[in-house]
């Protein structure tokens, strides 16, 4: 089974700064590594390999850093990865950033499945994977909370939905995103490590890649933000004083007043 | 492009009613239909829904359009996409609202592909720019550290609506509204992932989701103990038990209750905070809520300076009187 696993680096730590006269990002955060769904998506096609045999592929769009995120990929047992980066690809929105995907993955050789995380940790769309498989012409499941079952051309798997779940059925090849009810992601063996060390990278750019200028980055970004601003915190704010139990007294009787209790 | 007008509402029903998103959509549609100048309608999908086209109208919307078909009875991503995708066509709305549920999450980016136009997801506040009739799309990014604001060219402008972000209206059984059935026009053979079948999860008291109150815990609380006596005061409030991620990875309470970025987002009437430090991951999932009270003994926790009310003080003496208090002020 060839499977490939999009992943995005995103930052550990969040430090947002904002240019207050254009209101646009200039920082976002420090200490990057996987996005903790895209954990989940790898975890899961190392599973499936496990059991079924084949190749996992680590895919991602991004900047020369991100191949970083490659190489633990590759420590974590993926067989192979591929950074798909070009300075032109520097603004996608989601629809450009699938469709840089959708053409790394025609270059790579159509996989059977394509697994992704649900969301990223900072853009926290969750569109990337389904707009990619739209323009794969593959089906897609979202939130797969289980795979039951993995057969000739079809696979059955539990998605997660409000009142509990859903069992469906897919053709392959298709693409799925995962939940991190999932599974619980491995931790890198040394074995891992060393060979993650010594891992080349492929990197396909937009000309490899045969991406059209006007598809990708911000130009192939239909969506336009107008600015960036930090959330107001709580204007009211009151710390109680005295004993906890004056304290508590306190706020039950001010919720009480304001009919909140 | 020109005649695209109006505001479509994309409509769910849960156990036979009207979706609680639905309504708060309904109602959030309303303001941008009227600023517009311009009508709000709603699609009803399913099969056997027609009879949720009076509760539609009285929540607000001139129009109901009631696709019902077999093939829809469950979700099943590529028979919705086909059906909407025919729906939006008919009506040509200037703005399409769904949910930010298990089913708009799914629908939504494969509609917009569909349509050929853009998409911004889980917004929680939506506006019309008086000249340009544009959407003003605002959704939280960076885990809820900062907020970022979208416009779109491509019509039908598409937004998918967080739970609880938007506002019901009063309930109105005297409004007028029209009902019109549309054809699904689903071809079944482009069908590639089946529904099989839905399997319920058990929830013991409150959905955390839906409850009025919500009671969190934190690392603070030093082990599933601590969490076991949050319940007494979740039960008196009618309200459910939230906790934090490491709460959740020292395996002390399930996954399914954790709120955060990773986790749950809820926005109930009151947020109790307890033994939890605030981490902007933890506050991603419950900003939103109307008040929050913290209860923490060190007043230097970021909880503070999010919260409404703040305790200062170990949790083990504020949490039983204010449960006690609560349960005396229930008596009277």
């Amino acid at each position: 089974m060839k499977i490939a696993v999009c992943i995005k680096q995103v930052p550990g730590k969040f430090k947002i700064e904002i240019d207050p006269q254009s209101g646009a990002l200039t920082k976002s955060g420090t200490d990057s590594m996987i996005n903790p769904f895209d954990q989940n998506a790898l975890e899961e096609a190392l599973r499936l390999k496990e059991k079924h045999g084949g190749k996992v592929s680590a895919v991602s769009m991004g900047p020369a850093q991100a191949a970083e995120s490659l190489r633990e990929a590759i420590a974590l047992g993926a067989d192979e990865a591929i950074l798909l980066s070009d300075p032109a690809f520097e603004g996608s929105d989601t629809w450009a950033t699938a469709h840089v995907l959708s053409l790394g993955m025609k270059k790579l050789g159509p996989p059977d499945l394509i697994i992704c995380g649900r969301q990223s940790l900072d853009g926290e769309t969750g569109q990337v994977g389904p707009e990619l498989a739209e323009m794969l012409g593959l089906p897609f499941v979202s939130s797969v909370s289980r795979i039951e079952e993995v057969g000739e051309g079809s696979m059955r798997m539990q998605r997660m939905a409000e009142e509990g779940h859903h069992v469906v059925e897919m053709q392959l090849p298709g693409a799925i995103s995962v939940v991190k009810e999932i599974n619980v992601p491995r931790l890198p063996s040394l074995r891992g490590l060393m060979q993650a060390k010594k891992a080349a990278i492929t990197v396909w750019n937009g000309q490899e890649l045969g991406a059209d200028p006007a598809r990708v980055g911000s130009q192939g970004s239909p969506l336009r933000t107008v600015r960036v601003t930090q959330p107001q915190r709580s204007a009211q704010r009151e710390m109680l004083q005295g004993s906890p139990e004056s304290q508590v007294d306190e706020v039950v009787e001010k919720l009480r007043q304001s009919r909140i209790l | 492009m020109a005649d695209h007008k109006g505001v479509l509402v994309c409509g769910e029903a849960i156990e036979g009613k009207l979706a609680g998103v639905t309504a708060e959509m309904l109602g959030g549609g309303r303001k941008l239909a009227d600023k517009l100048d311009e009508g709000l309608s709603v699609v009803l999908l399913g099969s056997g829904v027609k009879g949720l086209a009076a509760e539609a109208i009285a929540c607000g919307a001139d129009k109901v359009y009631v696709v019902d078909d077999p093939l829809l009875k469950d979700y099943q991503t590529d028979a919705y996409v086909m059906a909407m995708v025919n729906a939006v066509n008919q009506v040509a709305p200037r703005v399409v609202l769904m949910g930010q549920t298990s089913m708009g999450r799914d629908l939504a980016p494969r509609l917009a592909f569909r349509l050929q136009t853009a998409l911004s997801m889980d917004c929680t506040e939506l506006d019309i720019d008086a000249q340009s009739k544009a959407l003003i799309q605002t959704r939280p990014v960076y885990g809820g550290n900062a907020r970022a604001v979208f416009t779109t060219e491509s019509l039908p402008q598409m937004a998918t609506v967080r739970a609880k972000a938007m506002s019901p209206l009063p309930r109105d059984d005297a409004r007028k509204g029209e009902v019109t059935d549309i054809t699904a026009g689903i071809d079944a053979s482009k069908i590639r992932a089946k529904f099989v079948q839905k399997v319920k999860e058990e929830v013991t008291g409150v959905k955390l989701e839906e409850a009025p109150a919500v009671i969190a815990g934190g690392r603070g609380l030093g082990g599933p103990d601590g969490f076991k006596q949050l319940e007494g005061l979740a039960r008196l409030l009618k309200g459910a038990v939230g906790a934090t991620r490491p709460a959740i990875d020292n395996g002390w309470v399930p996954t399914s209750i954790q709120v955060g970025l990773t986790g749950k987002i809820v926005a109930p009437e009151l947020y109790i905070a307890i033994a939890l430090s605030g981490s902007s991951q933890h506050m991603a999932g419950c900003s939103g809520s109307k008040t929050i009270v913290a209860i923490n003994k060190d007043p230097e926790a970021n909880i503070f300076r999010e919260a409404r009310f703040g305790i200062v003080a170990d949790w083990k003496q504020a949490l039983p009187a204010f449960t006690q208090k609560v349960q005396e002020l229930l008596k009277e």
